[in-house]
């Protein structure tokens, strides 16, 4: 009988490629939103290591005053490729991730609204990651042009080959482009229908408002990157002159198409960040989000004002003073909204019962860094400052205690606060806060001597430099290694929890939010039956339910 | 035999979740997406206006050598056509909501003539021009302003074939035409957007 029955197991063994048992299921088109989101996470980490490598190439060749490491035009690839890599392949698809696996749980729903458009957006990264890279290896390597691609630089085609690494890069672009335009159209659609019965606007998770605002910016802003970039590529390659001075075309008009998403894609980036402090203050605080409306309806605010602000990038573009002036103030007026979210953050955590776990650690060092970030970005929208440092360190500092000290951060937070639910392990505590203190020991080393630099006068994007800047710049080659360096035990926790960690619970931090009802990982469809939702999201120490049926969210089942 | 029995109530399960999830509530859903990506498909076009206004009120030496205007009477039939034909696509749509099959394929197959003869009204204008892309910024905005929404046009009519081509599935429309009305809708969108596009180009000379 024993072996008849284990037969008749195989024979009628369901095909389970999307059950939550089954590791293959990361290496295939699968339709699950929680699949894809940790998809999204481990291949744009891959691209992460590759553009710190590249970072590290970069800090190597600085340590010196001359142009010794590797070759100018090499140089001028690298921190093409390296910005290239960390915006379109790390931060975006990172935080593509954690929202396709989070925002369907967070609002109630069994899955994105388009599972498939979602899989086939996912499956675009890793395409067009391969055709960046593959720039590598053709004549006259990669783009040199920097990730913004200004034209007449970027018009040059050294080789003269139709196959030149600008034509790759602008491919890549494109591609991903389309990628994120599908991801939008979806996010968008699945937050306006799909949310469970009783979650109203106003109850839905600050994160999920941030992703909105975020993924509202994608649908307005890059189709005027893909406008601008078609015309490049059409100059490039079939010979017009949209952007070449030399046969009457405007290389102003460029940046303008360029900086109305690519100053707006920081907020696609820094939104989601802001959601993930949203999230994590009040679990490890015990207090409700402070003016949770006020927090949700800035990020549309943030949308809105996204739009306004582009030609701030173009200070020394040779802009009429009425445009300098106008754009100065709307740029000065984007600190209101987020102003108002920080003051929100500090009133949550102030007067709580903090647990400084390493979710609760890196969120409160990103906070820190974003304050950092935002006092220079305030001294750089002011037109007569952004004159005196443009193109300086002092820019290459600014962002990068954004897109690092903040973003990185709060993407690591996020990645600690949800790893139990993701893999249904616990992560070691110990490496988790080695992790958070050589990161953040490494972006301040790294990114702070940026700022004195530049204010003396050192040019970004230059292999040589005059001696005269060498100390800071020893000091943030050490940070740019210790970052690196950073990276290993944040590898060795993630990948050692996932195999043996602890067996995590339901909802390891007493964390408030549908994702937390049910177990870790969750079953392929999240919810057996959608959660009636009776309550407004963050009830910390008001002993309220947050749903009305929450024993039928899950069917039990009994082993045979 | 428990182990068995449990194995088939696992497989009988496992398939109807399946079968659910391929679905969810896909179809609700679809217009209101297409709706969101259409807003976000316009604002290239918006981008590529914005340019032609800059182009056009910024250059030095706006025509080309040799080049008067353009030629407004031939593309001003072919206006009169496409923009008529978000008409008669409205009349095919109502057919199809009184279940009138024939009716919906009559005024549809009208509807993609009427989108052929602008494609092919404006391959004649194209073949006609002396200019080219690559002649300064008003022959590369001209091609490519038309050339981008011809392929709308072509991508428009290559829809409707595909919608005329599944009405002769048997109850293919009777649940539900989301394929129709999200095809209509697109013709309409391409429409507008060709009128802002012959008054920047044609009649704002």
């Amino acid at each position: 009988m024993t072996n008849i029955s284990v037969d008749a197991l195989d024979f009628v063994k369901p095909p389970d490629s999307n059950q939550p048992q089954n590791w293959r299921r990361f290496f295939g088109f699968s339709t699950d939103h929680k699949v894809i989101g940790i998809q999204y996470i481990v291949t744009s980490f891959f691209f992460f290591l590759v553009g710190g490598v590249l970072a590290m190439i970069i800090r190597g060749e600085l340590l010196t005053p001359e142009a010794d490491l590797v070759d100018r035009a090499v140089y001028n690839a690298m921190f093409t490729m390296h910005g290239t890599i960390m915006l379109f392949l790390w931060t975006f698809p990172v935080l593509l991730g954690l929202s396709n696996y989070l925002v369907p749980l967070m609002i109630g729903a069994k899955d994105m609204a388009f599972p498939r458009l979602n899989a086939v957006a996912f499956w675009l990264v890793p395409v067009f990651g391969f055709i960046l890279m593959a720039s590598f290896f053709i004549p006259g390597g990669p783009s040199q042009s920097g990730w913004w691609a200004y034209p007449p630089v970027s018009l040059q085609n050294p080789t003269g080959n139709l196959i030149n690494g600008q034509f790759l890069w602008l491919l890549a672009v494109a591609i991903s482009g389309v990628a994120s335009i599908m991801g939008a159209v979806n996010f968008v659609t699945t937050i306006a229908t799909m949310r469970a019965p009783g979650m109203t606007w106003f109850r839905m998770p600050a994160f999920v408002w941030t992703v909105l605002a975020a993924q509202i910016i994608q649908l307005f802003g890059l189709p005027a990157l893909t406008a601008g970039a078609v015309m490049l590529l059409s100059d490039l390659t079939f010979g017009t002159s949209f952007f070449d001075p030399a046969k009457g075309g405007d290389p102003v008009l460029f940046q303008h198409f360029f900086w109305f998403y690519s100053h707006p894609a920081v907020y696609v980036i820094i939104l989601p960040v802001f959601g993930i402090f949203s999230e994590i203050f009040p679990v490890y605080a015990r207090k409700p989000l402070f003016g949770y409306k006020v927090v949700a309806v800035s990020s549309l605010i943030i949308t809105g004002l996204s739009a306004i602000v582009w030609v701030h990038h173009m200070f020394a573009s040779g802009t009429p003073d009425w445009m300098r002036m106008l754009f100065m103030a709307t740029t000065m007026l984007i600190s209101v909204p987020t102003g108002i979210k920080v003051f929100a953050w500090v009133a949550t955590v102030w007067g709580g019962k903090i647990r400084l776990t390493t979710a609760m650690l890196f969120a409160l060092g990103a906070l820190t860094m974003f304050v950092f970030a935002g006092i220079t970005g305030i001294m750089l929208a002011s037109v007569p400052v952004d004159i005196h440092v443009n193109n300086t360190y002092f820019v290459v500092g600014h962002f990068h205690y954004v897109i690092y000290g903040a973003a990185v951060m709060g993407i690591y937070a996020g990645l600690y606060h949800w790893f139990p639910k993701m893999t249904g392990r616990m992560y070691s505590e110990g490496l988790g806060k080695l992790h958070f203190a050589l990161t953040f020991l490494g972006t301040n080393l790294c990114f702070f001597p940026m700022h004195p630099l530049g204010l003396q006068g050192m040019p970004r994007r230059v292999a040589s430099y005059d001696p005269e800047f060498i100390f800071w710049n020893v000091i943030a080659s050490l940070g740019g290694f210790l970052l690196g360096v950073s990276t290993l035990p944040f590898l060795l926790n993630m990948i050692g929890s996932w195999v043996q960690g602890e067996k995590a619970p339901k909802n390891p931090w007493r964390a408030i939010g549908l994702e937390w009802l049910v177990s870790s990982p969750p079953s392929h469809e999240n919810f057996e039956e959608l959660p009636i939702v009776i309550a407004e999201p963050y009830g910390y120490g008001k002993d309220e339910p947050l749903i009305s049926n929450p024993d039928k969210l899950e069917v039990v089942h009994a082993t045979p | 035999m428990q182990p068995l029995d449990a194995s088939i109530d696992t497989l009988d399960t496992s398939l109807i979740v399946a079968e659910k999830s391929d679905h969810h509530e896909e179809h609700d859903n679809r217009m209101f997406g297409f709706v969101v990506f259409l807003l976000s498909e316009s604002v290239i076009f918006f981008s590529f206006f914005a340019g032609y206004i800059v182009y056009k009120t910024t250059s030095l030496d706006w025509l080309p050598t040799g080049v008067t205007g353009l030629e407004i009477k031939e593309p001003a039939i072919n206006t009169v056509v496409l923009v008529s034909s978000s008409f008669v696509i409205y009349i095919a749509e109502k057919f199809l909501h009184k279940n009138n099959l024939w009716g919906f394929r009559a005024f549809w197959l009208l509807t993609i003539a009427m989108g052929s003869y602008f494609l092919y009204g404006q391959a004649l204008e194209w073949s006609g021009l002396p200019f080219g892309f690559g002649d300064g910024v008003f022959g590369g905005t001209f091609y490519l302003l038309t050339g981008f929404h011809g392929l709308h046009v072509l991508t428009g009519v290559l829809l409707q074939l595909i919608m005329l081509g599944r009405s002769f599935l048997p109850n293919n429309y009777a649940k539900g035409e989301f394929g129709v009305q999200s095809t209509s809708l697109f013709w309409h969108f391409v429409d507008v957007i060709w009128i802002i596009l012959f008054t920047l180009i044609y009649v704002w000379q």
